[in-house]
């Protein structure tokens, strides 16, 4: 199990506590991560703008990785859309490929086709699987309950994601959860959207989606929120308080990572995982361990 | 229905509507099918924006495309508030592929000089910087504390890919 990890643009910049811990559990259910310093933002944000740049942008990434023969591992679900799209249909459509190639040669590129894209959760779930970890579990995290936020494009649009988990019935992350010893919260609005992509076009807006999130996991009665993209944890992590403010709420609600949450049930350490610097500090959480 | 600045009286101007708009949805990437869509609602109704707002409604907007209504459609804020979630163009029962639709719609909105502020600056930083955030000294040396692997700071090959697409002198106002 080896494969390029993709940072993306959040992630490296402002979520270092999201990729300390992927690299670190990783590392530990043996999946290894080579670094490609060339990586550029993935293309999804120029997406609504510019569809010709977008892939160009996703292409030349997925070049990067095919140069060094090596599949790639994304943490940011938005990263994982794009990527997964463009290496889908680069490998199908032969005109497109020999046109993008056209284009990548000007740069110094030239890309065959051949690199496959995974979401970290999705290497856990897929390469490595719920058993293994479950076996590989030193401190069991039974005293917790944990909801999960699936997100949106972890799995949509499921044709380009083999169907792997169902979209509209998802359970990856509940077993990924359980699989910990932790307890997989269930809450009516599970599949909702964060409201991410819309912040900067209408922010009181993206913060309702965010809010009626909020209210319902803290209804579950859960400890935190485990999520799987950074984009999602700038809603429910960063602008929590924003949130509280605004609607006169309060949730104190821990975000954690996915590799955060598998990180602790592997023994490692809650600093080596990054969890003092998440915007909502599971302290609770952490109390019950130690 | 839409009336036309020309609207002599009260009457609808059935003439401002552009009947070819469609046409051109379909041959832009990812508008292929808007013409299979026959208003079922399933879109609108499963729309975790439209919920909350009634501004955007995904059904409406391919109504008011399919019709021609081409400025109200690309110079409209709406079009910027599909939050991509991919929930209609899983459950459409007519593969319209409305997510995508909404971004065929935004690049033709671009194209025709109405690109919303957000997404500009996005495009811009990453032009500037290979990402949506720079790269600075400070976060590689906080990187470097916590033992990750510095990155550079910028991406000269995405600069010209940009150049080379045409968006650099889009998004500068100089036209493709």
């Amino acid at each position: 199990m080896k494969y390029a990890i993709f940072l993306g643009c959040t992630v490296p910049v402002r979520n270092l506590s999201y990729e300390l811990s992927a690299r670190r559990a990783a590392a530990c259910l043996g999946v290894e991560f080579v670094d490609i310093p060339e990586f550029s933002c993935c293309g999804y944000p120029t997406r609504s703008v510019h569809h010709e740049t977008s892939l160009l942008l996703a292409a030349r990434n997925l070049a990067l990785a095919e140069e060094r023969g090596l599949d790639i591992c994304t943490l940011c679900s938005a990263c994982t859309s794009v990527l997964t799209e463009a290496s889908r249909k680069l490998a199908t459509d032969e005109g497109l490929l020999e046109k993008v190639n056209r284009s990548l040669g000007a740069v110094g590129r030239r890309y065959l086709g051949k690199v496959r894209v995974k979401h970290l959760a999705r290497v856990f779930y897929e390469d490595v699987g719920p058993d293994a970890i479950k076996n590989a579990v030193k401190r069991p995290l039974d005293a917790f309950r944990i909801a999960s936020h699936y997100g949106c494009h972890y799995l949509k649009p499921s044709e380009i994601y083999d169907r792997f988990d169902h979209p509209e019935v998802p359970k990856s992350l509940d077993e990924l959860v359980t699989a910990t010893g932790a307890q997989a919260v269930d809450y009516a609005t599970k599949k909702e959207c964060c409201g991410g992509a819309i912040l900067a076009v209408d922010e009181e807006l993206a913060l309702r989606m965010a809010r009626a999130k909020l209210d319902d996991i803290k209804a579950s009665g859960a400890d935190a929120i485990n999520l799987i993209c950074p984009f999602c944890s700038v809603m429910y992590g960063a602008n929590q308080r924003k949130i509280q403010t605004k609607y006169g709420a309060k949730y104190d609600l821990p975000i954690m990572y996915y590799p955060q949450v598998l990180g602790l049930a592997l023994g490692i350490d809650a600093e080596e995982l990054g969890l003092s610097q998440n915007p909502v500090k599971p302290r609770a959480i952490l109390a019950k361990i130690s | 229905m839409e009336r036309g600045s020309s609207a002599e009286k009260d009457g609808v101007v059935v003439t401002v509507l552009d009947p070819k708009f469609k046409y051109e949805i379909a041959t832009e990437p990812g508008g292929e099918n808007i013409k299979y869509c026959f208003q079922c609602g399933t879109c609108t109704s499963g729309c975790p924006v439209a919920e909350l707002d009634g501004k955007y409604n995904p059904r409406r907007i391919i109504r008011m495309a399919i019709l021609g209504m081409r400025e109200r459609v690309l110079s409209s804020d709406f079009i910027w508030l599909c939050s991509t979630c991919y929930t209609c163009y899983e459950r459409c029962p007519q593969d319209v592929r409305i997510t995508e639709v909404m971004n065929a719609l935004k690049n033709m909105a671009v194209r025709a000089g109405y690109v919303h502020p957000a997404f500009r600056a996005q495009a811009e930083l990453i032009a500037a910087h290979g990402r949506l955030y720079e790269v600075d000294e400070f976060t590689n040396e906080k990187r470097a504390e916590l033992g990750l692997p510095t990155l550079p700071s910028g991406s000269p090959e995405v600069a010209e890919i940009y150049g080379m697409t045409g968006l650099a002198s889009l998004l500068s106002g100089k036209g493709a």
